[in-house]
Formats: C-alpha cells, structure tokens, sequence
C-alpha cells in the first residue's frame, strides 16, 4: 500500500467490527470511482478544451482537440464582442433572478399559509396543489392558455407558466412544519402578527431549504427552452435557444457575417457559448451541493 | 418535536377562545375544534376567515397560479372533441364528439410514436433503473467521508444542466468528431455517428439519461441505507457473517422496499419520456425512431395546426398516464409502502 492509499484511510470512519478490505477490492472499488468521476467530467472537460483551441489545431486534429496545445480565448472574444450570445446571455440572466425571486417568494408565501392546520379551507388548497403533481393539462391547452392570456412573445410566457411547482411547495412547508413551533406561538402571544413572524422568524431559520429549492428554480429557469420556443420570436431568445440554433442546428447567429470575418473556427466558438451556459451552474453549485449531501432533501421528502 | 407541541396545544387551548389571533395547533385536530363544530359552525367560520386573513392571503397567489396554468388548461382539453379553429376560437369551432380520437387510432404515425414511447422507456427501465442502485451500494460502502462527499457532488451536477447543454456536449464527445468515433477507429471498428442513427436511438437517449440523472437518482436508495438498522450489521459481523454475506441478507432485503416502490412508480409512468431532451433531438435521427407521444403532440399540433387529433393524443395519454401512476401507487400500497402521493403529506 502506498502512502496515498494510507492518506485515504485518514478520514475513514470505519466502525470497529467491521473487517479491513482485501486490497483487491479496494484497487476495484477506487478504479470504479475514478472511471465513474472520469465519466461524469470528461464531456464536460472535451467541451472547455475544443472552446479553447484554435481553427488550425482542430483541423490538425480531425475535429478532437484532447488538451490544446496553445489555448486562445479568440472564441470567447468573438462572442462577447457584443451581438446574438451577448445580448442573450444577460436576458438569460435576468430571466433567472426574477423568475427565481417571484418563484420563491409565491412558493414560500403559500408553504408558510399552509403550515396552518385549520386554516380554513387549508385542506382544500393543499390537495389543488398536490394533484398537480399527478397530472400535466397537456402542451396544446397549456400553450392555448398562454395564448389566451395575450403573454405570447412576452418575457412573462418564460416565468408565469412555470411559476411554482407543487414539489418544491411541499418541500418548503415540510421543513416549516419542522421548525420549533413553540417559538412562534410565543411571539404570537407577544403580538407579533402572521407575517412578521415569517419574515422575522422563519425565514432566517429556513436558509438551507430556501437554498436548495431557490437552485431547483434557478436552474430550471436557466436551463429551459422549450417555452422561448413555443412563445418568443427570435430577438428575444434567451441564451438556451441561442445554443439549440447555433450549436445543435447548426444555423447561424443573427450576426454571422460579423463572425465570419473573424478567423475562429466555429467548432470552438459553438463550444465556448456551451461553456458560457455551464459557467452559471458550476459556479452555483459547489456552494449548494453540501445541502444535498447533509440530506436537507431526503428529510422533507420523506415528510 | 410532535410531543412537545402537543402538550403546549392542550395548554394553550383554554385561551384559544378568547386570545384574537390563537396559537396555529400543531398536531392533529383536537377535540375542541371537534366539539365547538355543530353549535357554533358559523361564527367560527368568520372568526377563523377573520383570524387566518394574513394566512389565506398567502395563499391567494399560488392557488390562482395552479387555477390558472393547471385546472383551466385542463379545461381545455375540451379542444380534443372539437374541430379547433384558431381563428374561430373554442365557443365556435364545430364539436366532432369523438371523431379526433378515431383519427388518432387510424393514423399510423400516432402507432410509431407510441412503440418509440414504450421501447425507451421499456430500455431506461433495463438500463437506466439499476445505475442509481449500485451506485447507491458503492457510495455508501466507501467509508473515508471526504472521499464519499466529492464523489457524490461529481455526481450529482449533471442533473443541474439542461438539455440544450448535454445535447450539445453529448454531440461533441459521440458525433462525426468525437472521441467515442476516434476511440472506435483506432480499434478498428466501423464509426459511426451515435447521434444520427435511428437504430441506436432509444440507447442514446437512455445513454443520456444515465449520465445527466443516475448519480442524483441516488440520493433516495443513499437514504434508504442509511435507513438500515446499523445494529444488525454489527450482530452479523460478530456471528461471522462477511461483508458479502451482510450484503446479501441485510443491506439489499432493508432496501428491497424502496427499490420496488421506484420500480412500481417507474412502471407507472411508462408514457412518459423526456419531451425536452427528444424534441430536440428527433430531427436527427427522423420521426421514425425519434417521435414520442409528447412530440407527436407538438408536432401535429402547435407545429402543424391539427390542434384536435393532436389534443386527442394528449388527452388520452395523460389520462392513461394518470390511471397508471393511481394504479402503480395503489399497487406500492399493497405492498406494503407508503406511496408518494399518500395521505400522509397532507397531514
């Protein structure tokens, strides 16, 4: 065994009757882990790379760049030279931190009503909610409605249509019903009123949770598509659209002749605006993930 | 908690009567409220209304959404017996009572769409269902916590990234370019693009699925271990029972429930695959391996103006959907589990 493979054991919390494994099993088990972290990172890895080489070495190389030998940032430039991916790119952002906000603040308002057990009707809006889960109106009279309520081309048909989901409801009032609820009844004797107690009280108790469902949300608003699809005309598509024309079609950005003129191969530049849509999640996620791992989730599903 | 609260209730309940705005009652419905119900219904119906006007003011905005986008959507599934016109719009487009649904089972793209719904999912069903398992198993074997927590964020960030993104990154590693094509190459194997050949298709979409979600479908069979009484585990080890052994007879039989009632679930939503992650990619491969119900809908409707036929599809999927999952959840509660959607929720 080496050195690092005793570093390994370090933070092992072994219990004692358990029996030390065969190093066989222990080489199998860690090549299975490093193949599995090789899996999941590798894609995400050959993407970062083609964005960052240059036209002639992903010639040179029949399109496969592993590691670029002299990296260039000339895609990146070229996109955020203003333009299609630019202007997209901050609609997209916008979207997501109001679409995000407005998601939250009706998902906790509604969770927190319903912490209330004889609130009258609670029942009532409680089941309206749930049943959602069970069905889906369909995309024809989901997409009439929109229609109908004149929201056609309008930033709105991206947020209002999927304002809150009755998932993310049950998770947030799950983990309200958690809290020690003595210490509402007594600033309620105190004569603290409804909502300050939420605003004061609960939410500062609930940032895990806030946290977790505010990524569900935000990465939902970011990630989706298909709404700018069915609903907006080109000039006010977010940056997924964006992607979905020039990288998965194969069209090209309302500026290309812009681009052209540039010598950048498109591969990398197709690569570097997937590149600009992952940032957002990567740098997102590392600070969130631990809530998942300490099992926030599991709890209040369970619940 | 629930003990704690409860006590505090029954202290607190005396004042319920007089105090403006009353404690909320944790726990179940006490008696008072029970016994106040014949007499005095309707004056502590205003009261209640009266006392709760912040809370049901809360309320308001997410109940109006679901109204909104949820039940009068539901409404209109009504277009599924008429001739919609849009321009005519649904009080004036001619009702055809069942005739959309007689199109729909006479046309034999509707057929197509329905076996490449059932072959994917029949497929994620074999491959996609036991990843997130035995991932689960050797996750929760790896004792060093530092190393278990990064394997599990590695994991789990594919679930994060959107369609757009994977389809496009999927393209780079599996397409006319790609390493997969190199690899295969060098080893003297045919190329061939994976993501423009309809046979193969239904695996890569399922190829998809496993990389952006079976680290996250983890996390459920990660609780259900820790669910496992770590007691037993010991009492093997110390009867002699291996780590194999302990596997067998203790870890995999403290899951078995859970694993079935996901597989149940799975079962029940056999209907559904992800519309997203197909619509953008049936164009590649045709509607002949690459047309899903979800994308029939979407296309014969919205794309090519036949809203009824189309809506007629929708309707009857969702229905048939809906009495799948009511079925499979029926079905978990027979043996034995809780279900999803059970009544405990809503406790």
């Amino acid at each position: 065994m080496t050195a690092w493979a005793r570093n390994l054991r370090a933070g092992s919390e072994r219990p004692v009757w358990m029996e030390k494994p065969k190093p066989g099993m222990q080489v199998v088990k860690l090549a299975a882990l490093v193949i599995i972290c090789f899996m999941a990172l590798y894609p995400l890895f050959a993407v970062l790379a083609t964005s960052l080489s240059s036209q002639t070495e992903i010639a040179n190389n029949n399109g496969l760049v592993i590691f670029p030998k002299e990296p260039t940032l000339a895609a990146y430039r070229t996109i955020f030279a203003g333009g299609v991916v630019t202007d997209a790119l901050l609609r997209s952002l916008v979207i997501t931190v109001v679409g995000t906000a407005l998601s939250l603040a009706v998902t906790v308002c509604m969770a927190y009503g319903l912490t209330r057990r004889d609130l009258v009707g609670g029942r009532f809006f409680l089941m309206t909610a749930l049943f959602t889960m069970l069905f889906s109106p369909g995309i024809i009279p989901s997409f009439l409605m929109v229609k109908e309520l004149g929201l056609l081309n309008s930033y709105a048909s991206l947020v209002l249509p999927t304002l809150m989901s009755a998932f993310n409801l049950v998770v947030v009032r799950s983990f309200f019903m958690n809290l020690p609820q003595e210490l509402f009844e007594a600033a309620k004797i105190d004569g603290a009123g409804d909502f300050r107690i939420l605003i004061k009280m609960v939410l500062p108790l609930s940032k895990g949770v806030l946290a977790v469902v505010g990524l569900f949300y935000g990465v939902g608003y970011w990630n989706a598509f298909f709404n700018a699809m069915l609903y907006l005309n080109d000039d006010k598509w977010p940056l997924s659209m964006i992607l979905r024309q020039y990288v998965l079609l194969g069209q090209p950005m309302g500026d290309s002749a812009a681009v052209a003129e540039i010598a950048v191969p498109s591969q990398a530049i197709q690569m570097a605006v997937v590149v600009v849509s992952l940032i957002p999640i990567v740098i997102v996620f590392p600070f969130l993930q631990r809530y998942f791992t300490k099992g926030v989730l599991t709890g209040a599903i369970k619940g | 908690m629930s003990s704690n609260s409860q006590t505090l209730t029954s202290v607190a309940a005396p004042d319920a009567v007089t105090v403006k705005s009353p404690p909320a009652v944790p726990g179940k419905r006490n008696g008072r409220a029970k016994k106040n119900k014949p007499t005095q219904r309707r004056h502590s119906l205003m009261a209640r209304i009266r006392r709760d006007k912040v809370m049901l003011a809360l309320v308001l905005p997410g109940f109006a959404y679901f109204v909104v986008f949820h039940y009068i959507p539901l409404a209109g599934n009504i277009i599924a017996f008429l001739d919609y016109k849009p321009y005519l719009g649904f009080v004036d487009s001619v009702f055809v009572g069942f005739d959309n649904f007689g199109a729909m089972f006479s046309d034999s793209a509707f057929w197509v769409a329905l076996r490449n719904t059932l072959v994917i999912t029949g497929l994620q069903l074999v491959l996609f269902f036991p990843v997130p398992i035995v991932l689960a198993l050797l996750l929760n074997s790896i004792m060093s916590k530092r190393i278990r927590n990064f394997v599990q964020s590695v994991v789990y960030l594919p679930h994060f990234i959107g369609w757009v993104i994977i389809v496009a990154v999927f393209s780079e590693i599996l397409g006319a370019t790609g390493v997969v094509p190199h690899v295969l190459e060098n080893l003297g194997l045919p190329r061939f693009d994976a993501m423009t050949t309809p046979e193969f298709f239904p695996f890569l979409v399922t190829i998809q699925a496993v990389w952006k979600d079976a680290g996250w479908g983890t996390i459920i069979f990660l609780a259900a271990l820790m669910n496992v009484d770590q007691e037993l585990y010991e009492a093997a080890a110390v009867d002699g029972a291996g780590p194999w052994s302990r596997m067998r007879n203790i870890t995999l039989p403290g899951i078995m429930p859970v694993i079935i009632l996901l597989l149940i679930l799975n079962l029940g939503s056999i209907l559904s695959v992800g519309f997203e992650q197909i619509v953008l990619q049936r164009d590649n491969v045709g509607p002949g391996a690459g047309e899903v119900l979800d994308t029939y809908v979407y296309f014969h409707g919205i794309q090519d103006g036949q809203w009824g036929p189309a809506a007629a599809v929708g309707l009857v999927k969702g229905i048939v959907g809906l009495i799948l999952v009511l079925g499979a959840n029926k079905l978990a509660h027979l043996f034995g589990q809780e279900g999803v959607y059970s009544s405990d929720t809503t406790k």
